[in-house]
């Protein structure tokens, strides 16, 4: 086949822990390892031969897997597929559905999506803006042992470490907007997450810019009123310029979308 | 490593990041899976893993010790075709081929799941499946007949030794 034959290392080592604990002491300080937990991205990179792993941990066996309820915050353990997430509360249901397809949903999880790294051709990772606009906390393992940090913290530091789960307090009301994509493969080109939490405060974030998701403090500042929340968003992103989308493009659609997602959360109760 | 495919177990040999689609089509020879993309973006390696649709492309071997696959020439024979196969050879589903596979699983799975006659939940439940000759709307009626119970018996349509084919084309002149 052409392309796609799958060049071993000798000495290649496959590590299937058959639980958190056997999962964080496979990984250690993560130094040599290729987390693969999905499949969805890095097995095609293995495939066409742009990786070439020496030490494989596979999470498949690992647990980590199921969406938790405690009062009213929500646990996801990080190798829960995207497709369980799609009936979760706004924004985080709608923007898990709008990733790829029925199949790469249940294939695809919720901790790889948050630690996607930008591909070549178009930005990755939906999943982050809504876990960023919901001020979720991300629970890893790594050198120093198992932390505990924001998604900002989390995505600015994420090498080394293994995702175990990720939580949130469930928000008084959420929106999601997105560009449409032109094919259920496609990545949007721009994604964008509000919610409101408990205490009144509006979060703002958008992924498929440049780089990770990013939160919007420009727009979040001006949120009661979403058209120059809108206007004021374009201030905190570096735009992404890629086959998906021109920098251009996104600049302008910006706008527009932090204003109905603004809009759709004042009409939410 | 064990893999059953089929119904039959095998002892796998293929190295451990082989994706699933490598090792049923050149480990055991089963080429109904097809290596489109190779990435997860087409839909034609689509195979059963425990009933559920899955990319073969994106799986790795090492990770389905014990698995129970199913592919295309695990769902009917040419005497005894599956409902969904029924259904796509009736509707005149299939153009070149290369898709039907993956499509004709998908769709199994779907009706399995209980999905309805509805082309919008068709069209959701296949959004993954490219096909090359853009024969969407035969797919999707194939599909939705199958569902709206229109098609119930599975037909035996392969001429024995010593028939002739029985070659029908609508509108063709007698």
């Amino acid at each position: 086949m052409a392309g796609a034959t799958v060049a071993l290392e000798e000495g290649l080592d496959v590590l299937l822990p058959d639980s958190e604990a056997e999962a964080i002491s496979a990984f250690g300080d993560g130094a040599g390892v290729t987390i693969l937990a999905g499949g969805t991205i890095v097995l095609p990179e293995i495939t066409y031969g742009y990786l070439k792993p020496k030490r494989v941990l596979m999470l498949g066996r690992a647990g980590l897997t199921g969406i938790a309820h405690a009062g009213s915050r929500t646990t996801i353990g990080a190798m829960t597929p995207i497709q369980d997430l799609v009936e979760l509360a706004t924004p985080l249901g709608p923007c898990a559905a709008n990733v790829a397809d029925r199949e790469i949903r249940a294939q695809g999880t919720a901790g790889g999506n948050l630690c996607a790294p930008q591909g070549r051709d178009a930005p990755r990772g939906d999943l982050q803006a809504a876990f960023l606009a919901l001020d979720a906390q991300v629970r890893s393992a790594g050198a120093g042992g198992e932390r505990t940090d924001s998604v900002e913290a989390f995505l600015a530091d994420k090498d080394g470490r293994l995702v175990l789960d990720i939580s949130y307090e469930e928000p008084a009301a959420g929106a999601f907007a997105r560009l449409d994509r032109p094919h259920t493969h496609d990545y949007s080109a721009l994604t964008v997450c509000v919610a409101r939490a408990g205490d009144a405060t509006v979060r703002v974030a958008v992924a498929g810019v440049a780089g990770p998701a990013v939160r919007l403090p420009s727009a979040e500042a001006k949120a009661d009123d979403a058209g120059a929340a809108g206007e004021a968003a374009v201030a905190d992103v570096t735009f992404a310029d890629d086959a998906l989308a021109s920098a251009w493009y996104r600049e302008r659609t910006l706008p527009v979308l932090v204003r109905r997602a603004l809009s759709e959360l004042q009409e939410a109760t | 490593m064990k893999l059953t495919v089929n119904g039959v177990e095998h002892e796998i040999d293929s190295p451990p990041l082989a994706p699933l689609l490598h090792v049923l089509r050149e480990e055991l020879g089963i080429t109904s899976p097809k290596a489109g993309c190779q990435q997860g973006g087409c839909g034609s390696c689509t195979v059963l893993v425990s009933g559920e649709p899955r990319r073969a492309c994106l799986l790795p071997a090492a990770a389905l010790d014990g698995a129970e696959i199913t592919t295309l020439e695990g769902l009917g024979s040419p005497e005894e075709l599956s409902p969904i196969q029924t259904a796509f050879h009736e509707r005149y589903a299939a153009q070149c081929g290369f898709c039907t596979s993956g499509m004709v699983l998908a769709a199994h799975a779907y009706l399995e799941g209980g999905g309805s006659s509805e082309r919008e939940s068709i069209q959701d439940a296949l959004a993954g499946h490219v096909c090359r000759c853009t024969g969407y709307v035969k797919i999707i009626d194939a599909v939705s007949a199958a569902a709206g119970g229109e098609i119930t018996s599975s037909q035996r349509w392969l001429p024995q030794p010593g028939e002739e084919a029985p070659v029908e084309v609508p509108g063709a002149p007698a």
